[in-house]
């Protein structure tokens, strides 16, 4: 057990300290660095999805005006560590995917730079490619572990024996689609290689994280190379990792020293070059008996990864621990394809893999004729049902309860298809959220003493999370003293070691390792500091973890109007409630609930990457086609929290926030869209058409 | 290349321009006003709104040529009730989007109180009420991907003098 912060500053409602800048759009972000005379990068990219390049022939986009020089595996240097595949810009003339780096185009005018690039002829040997996902495929392999390290398949009991003996089953299959992240601000890197030392501006989840990488790749001291990122324009797990672009701007500046580089990717670059969330092909299998009590829960999984590089979404893990079954089975299977590498996307695992099995729940409950939200609750596992550990904290049922009560969940008739106001068929579903309370195991902090005032040190990131205010919150009551005496300082490998914003880990590590510094601070200094005084701290070991499972928990309620002869589909109401620890700053924490639970929706309803067999191309590869939500389809979205702290987590009684709203929210949509029309749809998105031939 | 004056914020500032150039990336780049963003570059998703002589434009699908002499206001340049009450409401997380979401509603707010009506007037003949769904329509060319649109309607009611 942690010793916990007495909360006076935690748990204020408190605009964020950056918001003056960013409503006048003064908050600088990594393209907009003040940097003298730069020049502008444009790639080129491969268009055929699986070859050979066998010549780049720039000489016309060289003559013209402003072109400054055009990099091409032919004429770039050669890389230090190539290890990382992706990274490997411009290593090989081999064509992994459509959209590659084939070359950069440096010029003095971004309209030069992306003239040349157009004009860049690029000839490539075509091989066959391959890029379609499906379950019968022979090749599906089973990777060593899913991201970042847990088993690949698990079994405990028997499942087969549970499902032939069961009173109720369901066995069905349920898809969700390849989405992109899609963060507002494009990834951007400026760059600028002076006297043996790298500074990168960019868009970035981590700093630290893309110092190390990127000195790694290019040979560097880490001491020579330098990321600054005040201001993330969001990331959602695409800026987690450093992507191919980033060592593109990189090169560029190498290749050209003193003068800094400017690229950003456009939008349709984002669809090939930045990660995605992989599609699932989720088959689930639910076994309960007449009571409504789980015998068996199964969910096999397979998805797609690329053939450069690995990533094994984590699709089945939400599953082993959700709900109290005796007999559970998972697996994930991967078919290495000719795609784009695929990444983190918010919640990754646990946001599609919430989908089948909370849809499977309704099913199955429907079946045994039990409420949905009843069905959850005779399911509440006492323990981890896969360690046997204790939970540090669980009120699943809570929420359920409390957002059951606030959507006026009581008075639901639960036939399917027998609601109609006007053309409108109305329905309501729930569904339950579920994400780990992480911590990452390596963090420092600074806190120091000047003029009266302490500034919190850490290379962290706000990538719209609330950092800036949180971080000041949580150092205010580490301190003991007013909020308005202290600074934080982030965004800046100047500043100690920071773990990457992810996992929904960020402020739980970052604030850990400043509530160790604080606690130093005082130790050393007693309450009467200095100016000049300094002292360290470092995130302590994650002990809880061995003797506890720790998670926060939410459920999800959607109402859905389905139009009666068009299929048009509407979410006028959604309503979520979460046990995630204690909030630190309900204004920016409630904003990173409905914040998720928008992208559930848009999920449910729009997000679809097309990606054409014969192409190996995104189709939809803009804002266009690629469908996100929007302002009249998410303005009306209630986020709550019950009351909860955990002493296990960390010092501030905390869990992170940044991705639970997102996990069952597309269940939520899906199930109630079934209750208002009576047709199950099991692939998402659920659009019109999957609904329209089942609507008389 | 062609010279302009673009009188951005009320500085004239005379520019020779590529006759390509898009006024986003004549303020960003020439002119170092970065308060406009720049999401697509394809006029789909509104980061880069500002007022054009009071008129919500997309910046990436002007011409900077076309703009020699226009009146052009970011959101640098913006002084109103609704960038407070966007800060109250938390309307934004990111804040990539948010400086496009400022311009598009102080446009927003004018053509509505120009009698301009949307797609959700329920009666074109009748004055429309600013009402949330109206709000939420005419806002929907500016996308958020942090998902703040359940705080940008009550910002906007907010500086739109309603309840907030
Ligand atoms: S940048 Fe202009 S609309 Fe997206
Ligand atoms: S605040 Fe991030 S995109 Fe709107």
């Amino acid at each position: 057990m942690t010793e916990l912060l007495r909360p006076q500053a935690i748990g204020q409602d408190l605009a964020r300290r950056d918001g003056p800048d960013k409503v006048t759009g003064t908050a600088t972000y990594a393209n907009e660095t003040p940097v003298e005379n730069p020049a502008y990068c444009h790639l080129i990219q491969a268009d055929i999805a699986r070859g050979r390049v066998s010549a780049v022939d720039t000489a016309e986009a060289e003559d013209v005006p402003g072109v400054i020089a055009v990099l091409t595996p032919g004429t770039s240097e050669r890389l230090s560590s190539t290890e990382d595949k992706e990274l490997a810009v411009l290593q090989t003339t081999d064509v992994a995917f459509r959209g590659q780096i084939v070359g950069i185009v440096i010029a003095e005018t971004p309209e030069a730079a992306r003239q040349a690039a157009r004009l860049a002829a690029v000839t490539c040997s075509e091989q066959t490619h391959d890029v379609s996902l499906s379950a019968d495929r022979v090749d599906l392999y089973k990777p060593d572990k899913v991201n970042p390290s847990f088993a690949t398949d698990t079994s405990v009991g028997d499942v087969s024996a549970a499902m032939d003996s069961a009173a109720a089953t369901v066995t069905e299959t349920y898809t969700t689609a390849m989405n992109h992240n899609n963060p507002m601000e494009p990834h951007a890197t400026t760059a600028l290689w002076n006297d043996g030392q790298l500074t990168l501006w960019d868009s970035t989840q981590g700093v630290h994280s893309v110092r190390s990488t990127v000195a790694k790749v290019f040979g560097l001291d880490k001491g020579q190379v330098r990321v600054v990122c005040p201001y993330v324009g969001g990331g959602f797990g695409s800026k987690g990792t450093v992507h191919a672009h980033v060592v593109a701007a990189a090169m560029a500046a190498r290749a050209l020293p003193g003068r800094a580089m400017k690229l950003a990717l456009t939008r349709q670059q984002m669809f090939s070059l930045v990660g995605y969330r992989t599609p699932t092909i989720q088959r689930v299998r639910l076994a309960a008996d007449r009571d409504g009590r789980l015998s068996a829960i199964a969910l096999d999984v397979v998805e797609q990864t690329s053939r450069i590089k690995e990533f094994a979404e984590q699709t089945a893990v939400a599953a082993r621990m959700m709900y109290a079954a005796p007999n559970r089975a998972t697996s994930h299977r991967l078919a290495a394809l000719d795609v784009p590498v695929p990444s983190w996307m918010r919640a990754p695992g646990e946001c599609p893999g919430m989908f089948g099995p909370e849809v499977a729940m309704d099913e199955l409950a429907e079946r045994l004729g039990i409420d949905p939200i009843e069905f959850r609750v005779r399911n509440e596992p006492a323990r981890d049902p896969e360690s046997g550990n204790p939970f540090s904290s669980r009120h699943l049922v809570a929420c359920l309860r409390d957002g059951a009560e606030r959507f006026g969940w009581a008075d639901r008739d639960p036939r399917p298809g027998v609601r109609r106001d006007g053309d409108w068929l109305v329905g309501s579903g729930v569904a339950s959220s579920v994400y780990p309370a992480s911590r990452q195991a390596q963090s420092d902090a600074t806190i120091r003493f000047a003029d009266g005032r302490y500034a919190a040190e850490i290379g962290a990131a706000d990538l719209g999370t609330g950092a800036w205010t949180t971080l000041a919150q949580i150092a205010a009551d580490a301190l003991d003293v007013p909020l308005d005496l202290v600074d934080v300082r982030i965004g800046d490998t100047d500043y100690p070691f920071a773990s990457v914003a992810g996992g929904s880990s960020g402020t739980s590590t970052w604030g850990s390792a400043i509530v160790a510094a604080a606690r130093a601070f005082r130790e050393k200094y007693g309450l009467d500091p200095a100016d000049g005084d300094e002292a360290q701290g470092q995130v302590p070991e994650y002990q809880a973890q061995e003797r506890y499972a720790l998670y926060a928990f939410g459920a999800q309620f959607a109402e859905v109007r389905v139009h009666a002869d068009t299929g048009e589909i509407r979410v006028p109401r959604l309503v979520g409630v979460f046990a995630a620890g204690r909030i630190i700053n309900p204004r920016t924490a409630r904003s990173q609930f409905i914040g998720g639970m928008t992208m559930g929706m848009s999920m449910a309803l729009h997000e679809n990457s097309v990606l054409d067999p014969a192409t190996g191309h995104v189709v939809n590869h803009d804002f266009a086609e690629y469908h996100i939500a929007t302002c009249a389809d998410a303005a009306n979205i209630e986020a709550y929290w019950v009351d909860e702290s955990d002493p296990h987590v960390n010092p501030m009684g905390s869990k992170g926030v940044g991705e639970i709203g997102i996990v069952g929210t597309a269940a939520a949509i899906a199930n109630a869209a079934y209750h208002a029309t009576g047709v199950r749809v099991r692939d998402l998105p659920v659009t019109l058409d999957k609904l329209l031939p089942g609507l008389d | 290349m062609p010279e302009i004056t673009v009188r951005a914020n009320g500085h004239a500032r005379r520019v020779a321009v590529d006759t390509r150039s898009t006024l986003l990336d004549v303020l960003r780049e020439q002119l170092g006003d970065t308060s406009p963003k720049k999401g697509c570059d394809h006029g789909q998703c509104g980061a880069c709104t500002v007022l054009l002589s009071g008129r919500r434009v997309l910046s990436c699908l002007t011409l900077a040529v076309s703009c020699d002499d226009a009146e052009v206001t970011t959101a640098a340049g913006v002084s109103h009730a609704v960038q407070q009450a966007f800060v109250d409401h938390d309307a934004f997380q990111c804040g990539y989007c948010t400086p496009g979401q400022i311009c598009s509603a102080v446009g927003m707010l004018d053509e509505f109180a120009d009698g301009w009506p949307s797609h959700v007037t329920p009666d074109l003949t009748a004055a429309p009420e600013l009402t949330d769904d109206e709000m939420a329509e005419r806002m929907s060319g500016n996308l958020c991907r942090c998902g703040a649109y359940a705080n940008i309607v009550p910002a906007l009611r907010q500086a739109a003098g309603g309840p907030g």
